[in-house]
């Protein structure tokens, strides 16, 4: 399995997503994966990280945003979100942090609760 | 039984503090009360304060750099209105009080209002003094318009509106010491031509002697400020506003506003009529008590103590703490002995600094004094018994943090006395800062002790920036900058971090831009990630610093910059500016403000078939279009058949233009063709922040050409003034005038090598309105027009590849440079919607 998602043995949660050049190095992509909208990153060292898309400060896009290897930067107002935790490091509200990492097969994989 | 429960639960919420009521809502009532609450006053308490400014508590001294337009009014508040509700102090904002009855304990105001009190503090300060001058009040008794003080908020904002009224252009400042520099110097910044009129034998006279006077003047002038010392300004002249001034023995010199710095005077007026000792000012005790009235305090301005009267922010800090100390029952044993000032010159490039007595008194007193009146140096010490009694320093403001502190604590100094005034192995600076006292305050416009300065290192607080965002110290005159940086440094032990900000071009590279420029050059880094992992600390990546270092990297190496797309802003990802509900806006090139019906039939198409919610003429000349998704841009572009206007980018923006010599009966020189032609010339190029340039067609100046990061106008006889560093957005400045030349190509070259330099020149977001007088007007005409650095062909060259690289954004419109570059990154319902017009 993949590195990063719980291997309990039990597919429960696990949503494919597609293709991962559908994100360019080191930019994010919206997806609505089961009716959450989830914006996922590929960071410049090919690892993923998935946050939920919608800023909790006022609504901005975070799939729009800017990262580096620990954050991304909401492009509305410039708050900040780790993107292991979700936790804003600019003193917002969270965003929820959830497993992502590519398959075997080049496909982005994403694990809901 | 009904009434007695009610009662009962009355009485329950009845509070059983005692009242303490406070008089002035200045700088030093509300450190008292600050202080008071620092001793736990709050739970002994109820507290009411009354102040006639309409404000909460603001730092006064920050109104030189609101004049100057360095600092906003929003900044310089010390109490905001949420401090007075958490701590449950009841503020009456704009109320005046006019007496007070010392037998009933009552303070009335001038809102109808008798507020009891158990514990009175006054702390009225003081006002302007306004010596009296023919003219100067309208029948009806109020100030001519144009004349003005300069104390308060109000007079501060009201001098800045009226100095940028189009018509008015020059100032006259009365009184020429701290106040009156600082105002003169000020009104400048709004491109007010000031003189001076002093009645003193030479400046700032309170100060200094008529030596490091005669110096001062030369540096003064040197800032086009024209000074009149031993005269006196006997009249305002002016029917309904302010012509000039009458002076005497001299001819009379014509202007538009007068701004009267002469002193001040304590606001007794309040004790006088209650019937309190009053001499120059409200007479106090050691322990600020007003004598024989056991509940009453006095602090701040108003006071006398032992004969003396401050008009310092110093010494109300101590007498703050030591009233404080009273009133709380703290320290029964608290006494004020009065306060050694030191005062410091808040103008830019003129440093001066002093304190104490200006020159010797008795025979035994030393005397070290250096003077190079050429370079505005001026050094004078007075020393007795081996200690500093008074200092006087200008030009040169090195040695000012140690002195201050030697003359402050009264420190014994180094046997070889040149050391006071110059580098040559004086105290080490480890020592001084280990010696000073904890309670020592370090700094004075603020009131920051080295014990608080330490005990925030000490919580955690490790670079010089984030102990004076905490503290404020250093944030006042900023004199004592490099003392703070020094207890900083001392109590982190070494560990201090240096500021990431304060330097570096971008937050996570830690070089300055130039240093950073020849890393970039020498390491030949091309891409924003070779930058970081060539110099960012750990090749780590930094998100903030992403946007900044690719606008460098694109001006530096044109069309040899490797462009990688994370790098970028989304603005510049997508060539739109995105909108607060996630959609985005479109701003297609219009050059100079020109259109045709043919592209306005095609904006409409566009604008009907996609729908667009909004289209807006903008205020650079152009048209808007509001509202669209990501994924319709491509198709908007397409239809739209334009180039992009980079309405998003820090980079090139518009050229605004005026109709000009071929249709305006009055035009001198085509503006519009030229403006065209230099928006074609330089669009799109990227910048530390955005460039919008104007061109007009005569000094009416209809494209505002004199608010512009460049602004040309046509003149008469065929020639054109170029102006830079002008701006009336969220701050307001008038340019300077950069050249006049005879052609528009010379125009275009001056503009270009402008451009180039504050390119290679600015800080990143540093618009020209700041870099231009940082750097100073007459540095650069020197490089740019007289070439003084032999750089202009250079300048030249890299401005050509730049434009010779140019390609117009939208054109990826058919070829998306990453998958999804268009994608929609929201579905929109979620987010708030532009309400459709
Ligand atoms: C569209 C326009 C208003 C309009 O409807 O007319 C506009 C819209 C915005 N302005 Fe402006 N400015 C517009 C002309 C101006 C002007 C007037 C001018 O250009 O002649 C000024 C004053 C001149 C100046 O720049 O100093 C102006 C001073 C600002 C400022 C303050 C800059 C400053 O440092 O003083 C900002 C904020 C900033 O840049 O940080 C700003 C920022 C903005 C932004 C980009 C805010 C943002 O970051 O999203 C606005 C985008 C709205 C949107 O959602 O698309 N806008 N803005 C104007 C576009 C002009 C154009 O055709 O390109
Ligand atoms: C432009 C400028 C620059 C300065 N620069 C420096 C500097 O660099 N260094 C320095 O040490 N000092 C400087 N000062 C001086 C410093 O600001 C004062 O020393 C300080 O503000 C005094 O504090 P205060 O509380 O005694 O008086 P204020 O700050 O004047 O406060 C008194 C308050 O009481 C109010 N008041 C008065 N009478 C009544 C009444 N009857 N009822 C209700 N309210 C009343 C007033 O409206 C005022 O708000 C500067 C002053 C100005 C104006
Ligand atoms: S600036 Fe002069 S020439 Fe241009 S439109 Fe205005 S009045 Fe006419
Ligand atoms: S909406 Fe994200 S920072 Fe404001």
């Amino acid at each position: 399995m993949m590195a990063g998602l719980s291997n309990a043995g039990q597919d429960a949660g696990l949503h494919v997503l597609g293709p991962l050049e559908q994100i360019p190095v080191g930019e994010g992509r919206a997806f609505g994966v089961a009716g959450e909208q989830v914006a996922v990153f590929r960071l410049r060292d090919g690892s993923l990280r998935a946050v939920s898309a919608v800023c909790p400060h006022k609504g901005g896009p975070i799939a729009d945003g800017t990262i580096d290897r620990s954050v991304v930067m909401c492009p509305l107002h410039q708050h900040s979100f780790e993107l292991e935790t979700g936790c804003s490091t600019t003193g917002a509200g969270p965003l929820r942090s959830y497993p992502v990492a590519a398959d075997a097969a080049g496909n982005i994989v994403l694990q809901l609760p | 039984m009904t009434t007695l429960a009610s009662r009962a639960a009355r009485t329950k919420t009845v509070d059983t503090r005692r009242r303490l009521v406070v008089i002035g809502n200045g700088m030093a009532g509300a450190r008292a009360v600050e202080e008071i609450l620092a001793r736990g006053g709050g739970v002994q308490y109820r507290i009411t304060m009354f102040g006639d400014e309409p404000y909460g508590n603001y730092n006064r001294i920050m109104l030189s750099h609101v004049l100057s337009g360095e600092e906003d009014t929003g900044n310089i508040f010390l109490n905001s209105l949420d401090w007075y509700r958490e701590n449950e102090i009841t503020l009456h904002a704009g109320v005046r009080v006019d007496r007070i009855d010392r037998f009933a304990k009552l303070v009335f105001s001038d809102d109808g209002r008798a507020t009891p009190y158990d514990v009175l503090v006054i702390a009225t300060g003081s006002r302007s003094h306004l010596p009296p001058m023919d003219g100067m009040y309208t029948p009806g008794g109020r100030l001519l318009p144009g004349v003005f003080a300069f104390r308060t908020i109000d007079d501060t904002r009201n001098m800045v509106a009226y100095a940028q009224q189009d018509h008015h252009h020059r100032a006259v400042v009365v009184g020429g010491g701290l106040l009156g520099l600082e105002a003169a110097r000020g009104l400048q910044s709004h491109g007010i031509d000031v003189d001076v009129v002093h009645s003193g034998g030479h400046l700032m006279n309170a100060q200094m002697g008529p030596e490091g006077g005669a110096v001062l003047r030369r540096s003064v002038e040197a800032l086009g400020i024209r000074v009149h010392t031993g005269s006196r300004t006997t009249a305002v002249l002016g029917a309904d506003k302010v012509t000039g001034v009458r002076l005497r023995d001299r001819p009379n010199i014509e202007c538009d506003m007068v701004v009267v710095a002469a002193g001040i005077r304590p606001n007794v007026e309040v004790a006088v009529t209650s019937g309190l000792p009053v001499e120059r000012a409200i007479v106090v005790d050691d322990h600020m008590r007003v004598p024989d009235e056991e509940e009453i305090y006095a602090v701040g301005e108003c006071v006398q103590h032992r004969g003396e009267v401050y008009g310092l922010v110093a010494p109300l800090w101590e007498q703050a703490a030591v009233l404080a100390d009273h009133v709380t029952g703290a320290n029964p044993k608290a006494a004020y002995l009065g306060t050694r000032a030191a005062t410091k010159l808040k103008v830019a490039g003129v440093d001066v600094a002093s304190m104490g007595l200006q020159g010797p008194e008795r025979e035994t007193d030393e005397h070290v004094v250096f003077s190079e009146p050429s370079r505005g140096v001026f050094k004078s010490i007075v020393i007795r018994d081996g200690k500093i009694v008074g200092a006087t320093l200008l030009g040169d403001s090195r040695k000012v943090a140690y002195l201050t502190q030697a003359f402050d604590r009264g420190l014994p100094l180094p046997e070889e006395r040149v050391s006071l005034l110059f580098d040559v192995g004086g105290p080490g600076e480890e020592a001084g800062v280990a010696e000073l006292d904890g309670a020592a305050q370090v700094c004075n416009c603020n009131g920051v002790s080295k014990q608080t300065l330490v005990e925030t290192v000490k919580g955690g607080c490790s670079t010089l920036a984030g102990v004076m965002d905490a503290t404020r110290a250093g944030k006042g005159c900023g004199s004592c900058k490099l003392l703070v940086r020094q207890v900083v440094e001392w109590a982190a032990d070494g560990a201090v971090e240096e500021d990431p900000a304060a330097n570096y071009y971008v937050p996570g590279v830690p070089l300055d831009k130039a240093d950073l420029m020849a890393a970039i050059r020498e390491q030949g880094l091309r891409s924003v990630s070779a930058v970081f992992a060539a110099l960012a600390p750990g090749g780590a990546e930094d998100a903030r610093s992403k946007m900044g270092l690719a606008s460098l990297l694109k001006m530096m190496w044109a069309a040899e910059y490797i462009d990688e797309r994370d790098a970028r802003f989304v603005n510049d990802r997508v060539h739109a500016n995105i909108q607060r509900d996630g959609t985005f806006s479109v701003v297609p090139q219009m050059k100079g403000g020109v259109t045709s019906p043919e592209q306005l039939r095609r904006i409409a198409d566009v604008a009907d078939k996609y729908r667009i919610p909004m289209v807006k003429l903008t205020g650079g000349q152009r048209i808007d279009l509001l509202g669209i998704p990501k994924e319709d841009l491509p198709k908007v572009w397409a239809d739209l058949g334009m180039p992009s206007g980079y309405a998003y980018g820090k980079s090139f923006r518009t050229v605004k233009t005026c109709v000009g010599q071929e249709f305006c009966r009055f035009g001198t020189g085509d503006s519009t063709k030229l403006g065209v032609e230099i928006e074609s010339r330089f669009q799109g190029i990227e910048s530390p922040a955005k460039l919008k340039l104007a061109v007009s067609g005569c000094p009416r100046n209809c494209a505002e050409s004199l608010v512009k990061d460049v602004g040309v106008v046509a003149v008469e006889g065929g020639r054109w003034e170029i102006y830079v560093g002008g701006a009336a957005g969220a701050h307001i400045r008038k340019g300077d005038l950069l050249a006049t030349v005879d052609d528009p190509e010379t125009v275009k070259l001056l503009t270009g090598r402008f451009m180039q330099y504050y390119r290679e020149r600015a800080n990143w977001l540093e618009r020209t309105y700041a870099f231009v007088p940082r750097v100073g007007i007459e540095h650069l005409r020197s490089v740019i027009v007289e070439d003084s650095e032999g750089i202009g062909p250079e300048l030249d060259a890299a401005m050509q590849r730049s434009v010779d690289s140019y390609v117009d954004p939208w054109t990826e419109r058919d070829d998306p440079f990453t998958p999804g570059q268009f994608r929609t990154a929201l579905p929109l319902e979620v987010l708030p919607q532009v309400p459709v017009r």
